[in-house]
């Protein structure tokens, strides 16, 4: 079992979405989470001013599926069809340390023991940083609950973070598969539906238009980001592999051997600029593919309100042609409108805030990552400065 | 615009000739080729005095087409030794040269002591592309690595003093044209691995103590044993680190190109612009990538690839020395059958074969003690030959890891600045 407890390093990672947190009448955290196998579980804990809830601090624990749950009851409610759904977590990956923990287990009688303690110690920094990432991803979601003025009413949100019994939603895994698969159709259907959509309004032309191509355009960024740091893990590998075979050495008398570890203290620096620029850049761009794909995901739900608003006029028509049910097809025609007008309108707010955070957001992001980039950097420089002074000075 | 700064910055390790071409003649001053290389040597005599001797190889070209085509290197010495007719000269040498020189020297000095320098390995499948004509980088690099092979090997040579007094080696520097070398067949890389090897096991086998030396010797085999395995493994582990620093290289490249992308359709102006910022910055990344991935190969890299072949030639030197003592236990055991057989003449009372008898006895004595004398000769050279080469060795990895740590330093400055120049982009954000 592995738990993570406040630290100020998380501070420093929340810079994927800003302006959150800032009300005091609501703050959600996850200052602690558990780990056991496969499951992981999130302490969620609740401040609050606000007269809707029982109590004015309480907390929770609630596992992945629980926010999943959460997310999608969200997106299925029609009042909110006008807005930006915050994307919901992605599951916990730990097939990475998993499958390092695999191939340590198999090559530890090909080992020295220092070798086998360095590559373990390794192994749980890697497991950790999956797991702080995890909990991080959790947190930014419930707080872009909090923050939106709109679904932090949620009935179902208060739900989620009061009820201190399960939330029983096991049996959705069924359903939540069916719903995976339908969404993933609907997906391709969208980009159809909003390409194929006669626009009149030149603000929604242009979203579209932006959309779509920084939607493929982020996403692409975003593996390559993910390769190139992996790569770099790959290196501080390396280094770790040099350093524990010069550690390895017996009685040595090559006094340069024993220097050459200074190389690989270096091997833990360019660790953390890996997993830095990791945190960094690759979780923005991560975390802003979803949110790109949640705004699509509004666009495709105004085109569907504009493809029915169009159907129901020409329903309209067609009812005063035959002169049969008028009344209906003008009552439908009305609430079509007014569906279409309130998403527009809420739409389009939704759509400019949204453009304002990502800019934000991105900005201090790339600020943050320079300066880690710089602080390592220079740390390196002094280390190394100091190693050849040594050598040189015997 | 920046690779001519990243070369002339890299300073005194990296050469600014590796971009030749392979069929390019390039005209260069003879001095210049020597300020390039950190490996001076300035050598005493045994008399004390000090003396100058730089050697470097250059301006490969390739001679000839199709597969008899091969690559012709310029060895250039530098020196104020007086034994050289010349204080500058150069000579064009093929890399079969340099493999006769190993066998010449070779065949006169190991049955001496002396640990021979093992030569650069034959690689078939690496001459095969340079000899079709590929002109990629790959081919470019592989001759390069070749020419800084054969240097190293040549600048191990002359350091060793009694190497140095060979008239084949000052041959070797000053004439202009060497006879061709024939049958170097038995040096390609696997082959000498076999040959020290097999030598390793002729040592390991044998039961008989020679002497109270001989725990000295033994202990000095494992440590050398030892260290061949230590040696292989960093070097693996290196190779690995050089592999994946070439894959980062193209990763970071292929990455500069999706965030210039996404800059481009960013549609926040000032954010466009830190975007294709960041997209240089990641360009100049790789740059630096590339550089350390270089240094990684030819100062970290070859260092180890060097220092296991020659473990393996002392391995071999003490094979050698093995090879002395076993003609003296075979020359003992003949002397003591000559012994035994003068006194059954003796017995059996035939006293003219007693003459031939007693003739044998002194031939064999003669030679019990003249190979006693060379056994007790061949002891002392290994003997000085390791101290001198753990000495040697210790100075090279010095002044290896200090080169490899000044190419990190490097690249960490770099590093400082390229982000220092980004920093007011992503701070302009608005």
């Amino acid at each position: 079992m592995t738990s993570i407890s406040e630290d100020s390093d998380k501070e420093k990672v929340r810079s994927v979405s800003v302006d959150l947190n800032n009300d005091a009448s609501l703050v959600i955290d996850i200052p602690d989470a558990l780990c056991e196998r496969d499951k992981v579980k999130f302490t969620v804990h609740t401040k609050t001013t606000l007269s809707s809830f029982q109590k004015p601090e309480f907390s929770v624990p609630r596992q992945h599926e629980e926010f999943i749950w959460l997310h999608d009851t969200i997106v299925e409610t029609e009042e909110y069809a006008g807005l930006i759904i915050p994307p919901a977590p992605p599951k916990p990956d730990f097939e990475g340390p998993r499958e390092k923990m695999h191939k340590l287990g198999e090559g530890e009688s090909s080992m020295t023991k220092e070798e086998y303690a360095k590559m373990k110690q390794e192994l749980e920094a890697e497991y950790l940083a999956v797991f702080k990432k995890t909990v991080q991803v959790h947190e930014v979601f419930l707080q872009r609950l909090s923050s939106h003025p709109i679904f932090r009413k949620d009935r179902n949100f208060q739900i989620f973070l009061e009820y201190d019994q399960d939330l029983s939603v096991r049996r959705k895994n069924a359903k939540e598969m069916f719903g995976g698969f339908f969404k993933n159709m609907v997906k391709s259907a969208d980009e159809v539906l909003i390409s194929g959509v006669k626009e009149v309004d030149e603000f929604f032309e242009q979203e579209k238009t932006f959309l779509l191509d920084y939607s493929s355009k982020i996403k692409d960024a975003s593996a390559k980001a993910e390769k190139m740091t992996r790569s770099h893990k790959n290196v501080a590998d390396d280094y770790n592999h040099i350093s524990g075979a010069l550690n390895s050495t017996a009685a040595d008398n090559n006094t340069a051997f024993k220097k050459t570890i200074s190389v690989c203290v270096l091997q833990k620096l360019e660790d953390r600029v890996a997993s830095d620029q990791e945190l960094k850049l690759t979780e923005l761009l991560r975390y802003y593919t979803r949110d790109i794909q949640a705004a699509k995901d509004l666009l495709y739900r105004r085109a569907r309100a504009l493809a029915d608003n169009e159907n129901s006029n020409k329903a309209l028509d067609k009812a005063r042609l035959k002169g049969k049910d008028i009344a209906q097809a003008e009552e439908n025609q009305k609430q079509c409108l007014q569906k279409f007008d309130k998403l527009s309108e809420s739409g389009k707010k939704e759509l400019t805030s949204f453009k304002a955070r990502r800019v934000v957001a991105f900005r201090k992001n790339l600020i943050e990552m320079t300066e880690l980039e710089i602080k390592h950097a220079k740390n390196s420089v002094s280390l190394l400065q100091g190693s050849i002074e040594i050598l040189n000075s015997n | 615009p920046d690779e001519g700064d990243i070369f002339s910055e890299e300073g005194s390790y990296v050469r600014s000739d590796v971009h030749h071409t392979t069929n390019g003649l390039h005209s260069d001053e003879e001095l210049d080729l020597f300020t390039g290389i950190s490996l001076h040597r300035c050598t005493m005599t045994q008399s004390g005095d000090q003396f100058e001797l730089n050697i470097a190889v250059t301006n490969p070209e390739k001679i000839g087409d199709g597969m008899n085509a091969y690559m012709s290197y310029k060895v250039s010495t530098q020196t104020t030794l007086p034994m050289f007719l010349n204080k500058m000269f150069s000579v064009r040498r093929r890399f079969s040269d340099f493999l006769g020189l190993y066998e010449t020297i070779s065949a006169k000095h190991s049955l001496l002591g002396c640990i021979i320098p093992p030569p650069p390995q034959k690689s078939v499948v690496g001459m095969t592309k340079v000899k079709v004509g590929k002109e990629d980088s790959s081919s470019a690099e592989f001759v390069e690595k070749r020419r800084a092979a054969l240097e190293r090997y040549l600048q191990r040579v002359v350091a060793h003093p009694s190497l140095l007094q060979d008239p084949d080696v000052r041959e070797f520097l000053e004439r202009d044209e060497l006879p061709r070398a024939v049958n170097t067949q038995a040096l390609s890389g696997p082959g000498l691995l076999k040959m020290i090897n097999r030598a390793s096991d002729a040592v390991n086998k044998m039961t008989i103590k020679m002497n109270e030396s001989d725990n000295w010797f033994e202990s000095k085999l494992q440590e050398v044993e030892n260290e061949e395995q230590l040696l292989r493994r960093l070097h693996a582990a290196v190779d690995s680190l050089v592999n994946h620093r070439k894959e980062l290289c193209s990763n970071t490249v292929v990455f500069s190109k999706s965030v210039a992308m996404l800059g481009s359709v960013e549609e926040n102006s000032a954010l466009s612009r830190a975007l294709s910022q960041l997209a240089e910055v990641e360009d100049k990344m790789e740059q630096l990538h590339q550089q350390q991935a270089f240094s990684d190969f030819f100062i970290l890299a070859e260092l180890l690839a060097d220092y296991v072949r020659l473990l393996g030639a002392v391995r071999y030197c003490f094979e050698q020395r093995m090879k002395v003592w076993q003609r003296l236990q075979e020359a003992q055991s003949t002397l003591q059958k000559k012994r035994e057989a003068e006194a059954k003449l003796l017995w059996a009372n035939k006293p003219e074969k007693l003459q031939q008898a007693k003739d044998d006895i002194n031939e064999w004595e003669s030679k019990v003690s003249q190979y006693e004398r060379d056994f007790e000769r061949v002891t002392c050279t290994v003997r000085k030959e390791v101290l001198r080469f753990e000495k040697e060795k210790a100075r090279d990895f010095k002044q290896h890891i200090v080169k490899y740590l000044e190419s990190l330093l490097h690249t960490q400055h770099r590093l400082v600045k390229c982000w220092e120049a980004f920093l007011p982009e992503a701070k302009a954000i608005a």
